[in-house]
């Protein structure tokens, strides 16, 4: 008798962990939808203690590693949007980026309009760095441009600013409410490491359309999506809540990555 | 006539911590793995050194491991596995091709593999994070017992006299003789090893892990070159997952072979049973 039940109770025990831990997988296909209150409250929670953890061990302005020309990849795979469908953007690259003018706007003293020439004759910076994708792979390159700490700071971030959104020419077709063009976005400090530029110049050579032409964001010590291509617009704000989903970014937004993408 | 029941005796075999520990770390190791699938299908190949290799079409080169999908001669989608630039071997129906949703899906793990199981690399990362911070601040508290409380000397590094007896151990466990009496008291030589290269794999998880992560490779930059890279501490991340599977599979077989329920209720309760060998036992009367 005391067997019999002893069994049963055994038995209960193993199908009861068994069913607990098929129905914990099959919730988690539940609980990360972008609907769920468990993703909202606790999944993408765990990005803040991830950033609060590495800002802990590295100094605003520590550099990520650079590379030797030996090490630069000899194809540097192009992802995301490779080619722009913006009728502005082909006018643009039809007349080779003349009449290109990179806005900076916002919450700045002295909004700018700059030409490739105006980026041009700033102080550039040219690194040899890895590129992580999100995906996994990595590719070294050699970048070149200006930092954006002494651009925004020729336009005079005002004291309420907090972040900087990056708006691109490029989209991922059609939505049903039209296509959302690429946007990104920054904490002021990322803007202001040393490393962070907007790059017009790839391993040498004039930045081509596959990886962002004329103008691409370079921040190195987070993953490929952060680092817009095809730059229109530079907006310093207090907030990104009120853009698009409040995530800060189109992945963000549209596929719930990180908006710190520092892992 | 009375048959003589072999003598009983419990002993405590588990210390509390490693009990908790233990199953917050199976818990974590099971996510941690579906949801480790699930990102490397965004990118199902695997290279050496510090970055990745292309072709000009954007294609994958000189890796160490890759799966994908190919079309055969017959026009039909196939999963196949390459290793090190070898032949493809054909993998449909799990590797590289699978079904989902009633058709053939192109996919590295097959949706029962991946968490979540459709196609979905942001969310599969954050169940990763999230179950990563549990598995390092578990494994942290663990290892900190182990070293303060001597749980790995005393109970992990195998004793001289295991080491002499170690063909003979291997001989028996080929037979599924497993210890009793005395020497049942404590983990034989091939458990000790088992728990080691368990213990170590998990460690080199959370290194490779940190390795791949480009905030971290400016604080550490040493840490990714003690792998010989960020893509080469990918590949091993791979193995190291690899070979904490392998030892996950020999772990469950040997706890259903040698008594399942006294070793479950050992790892819940933290007592054992053992039953004494016969010249354990007292003389008959």
């Amino acid at each position: 008798m005391t067997s019999r039940l002893l069994l049963s109770r055994r038995r209960l025990l193993a199908l009861g962990a068994a069913g607990t831990g098929s129905l914990l997988l099959a919730g988690c296909d539940r609980w990360s939808s972008n609907t769920s209150d468990f993703r909202r409250d606790v999944l993408d929670r765990v990005d803040e203690l991830t950033e609060g953890a590495q800002r802990l061990v590295m100094r605003d302005s520590t550099l990520a590693r650079e590379y030797s020309e030996a090490d630069i990849s000899p194809y540097f795979r192009a992802n995301g949007n490779i080619r722009v469908n913006d009728r502005d953007y082909n006018r643009l690259a039809e007349g080779g980026f003349a009449d290109y003018r990179l806005a900076v706007t916002g919450l700045v003293d002295r909004p700018l309009s700059l030409s490739l020439d105006d980026l041009r004759v700033m102080t550039a910076r040219t690194q040899i760095t890895r590129h992580d994708c999100v995906e996994g792979w990595s590719c070294i390159g050699k970048w070149t441009g200006p930092q954006l700490g002494p651009i925004l700071d020729l336009a005079g971030v005002q004291p309420a600013g907090r972040f900087v959104m990056f708006f691109c020419y490029d989209d991922f077709g059609n939505t049903l409410s039209g296509p959302i063009r690429y946007y990104e976005s920054l904490g002021l400090a990322d803007c202001y490491h040393p490393q962070t530029i907007l790059a017009y110049a790839m391993n040498g050579e004039t930045l081509s359309i596959p990886h962002g032409a004329p103008l691409r964001l370079r921040v190195e010590r987070q993953l490929g999506y952060k680092h817009a291509k095809f730059l229109r617009e530079i907006r310093v704000v207090d907030s990104f809540a009120p853009i698009g989903r409040g995530k800060g970014g189109y992945y963000e937004d549209g596929d719930g990555y990180e908006w710190y993408a520092g892992i | 006539m009375e048959r003589v029941k072999p003598a009983r005796r419990k002993i405590y075999r588990h210390a509390v911590i490693v009990r908790i520990t233990h199953w917050i770390n199976a818990a974590c190791f099971v996510f941690l793995l579906l949801s480790g699938l699930q990102i490397f299908n965004a990118h199902p190949h695997l290279y050496w050194g510090d970055a990745s290799t292309f072709d000009q079409n954007n294609q994958p080169t000189g890796t160490f491991l890759s799966i994908g999908t190919i079309i055969n001669a017959d026009g039909e989608r196939r999963g196949v596995v390459q290793i090190m630039g070898g032949r493809y071997l054909d993998t449909t129906g799990f590797l590289g091709a699978s079904q989902y949703n009633g058709q053939l899906a192109q996919r590295a793990f097959p949706a029962w593999l991946t968490l979540p199981s459709r196609q979905d690399l942001a969310a599969g990362r954050l169940w990763h994070f999230f179950f990563a911070w549990i598995f390092v601040i578990n494994g942290i508290v663990y290892v900190a017992y182990g070293l303060a409380g001597r749980h790995f000397w005393r109970d992990l590094v195998p004793t001289r006299d295991q080491w002499r007896a170690f063909g003979r151990t291997v001989w028996e466990h080929l037979r599924f003789r497993f210890p009793h009496g005395e020497e049942a008291t404590r983990y034989n030589i091939l458990q000790k090893l088992a728990y080691i290269v368990a213990v170590v794999a998990l460690i080199v998880m959370v290194l490779t892990g940190l390795s791949m992560s480009p905030g971290l490779n400016a604080a550490f930059p040493w840490l990714p070159e003690l792998f010989g890279g960020r893509q080469s501490a990918r590949t091993f991340h791979f193995i190291s997952a690899s070979i904490l599977v392998l030892f996950a599979v020999i772990h469950i077989v040997m706890v259903l072979v040698s008594g399942v329920w006294n070793n479950v209720r050992s790892m819940i309760t933290g007592r054992y049973v053992i039953k004494e060998e016969k010249h354990d036992l007292p003389p008959p009367p």
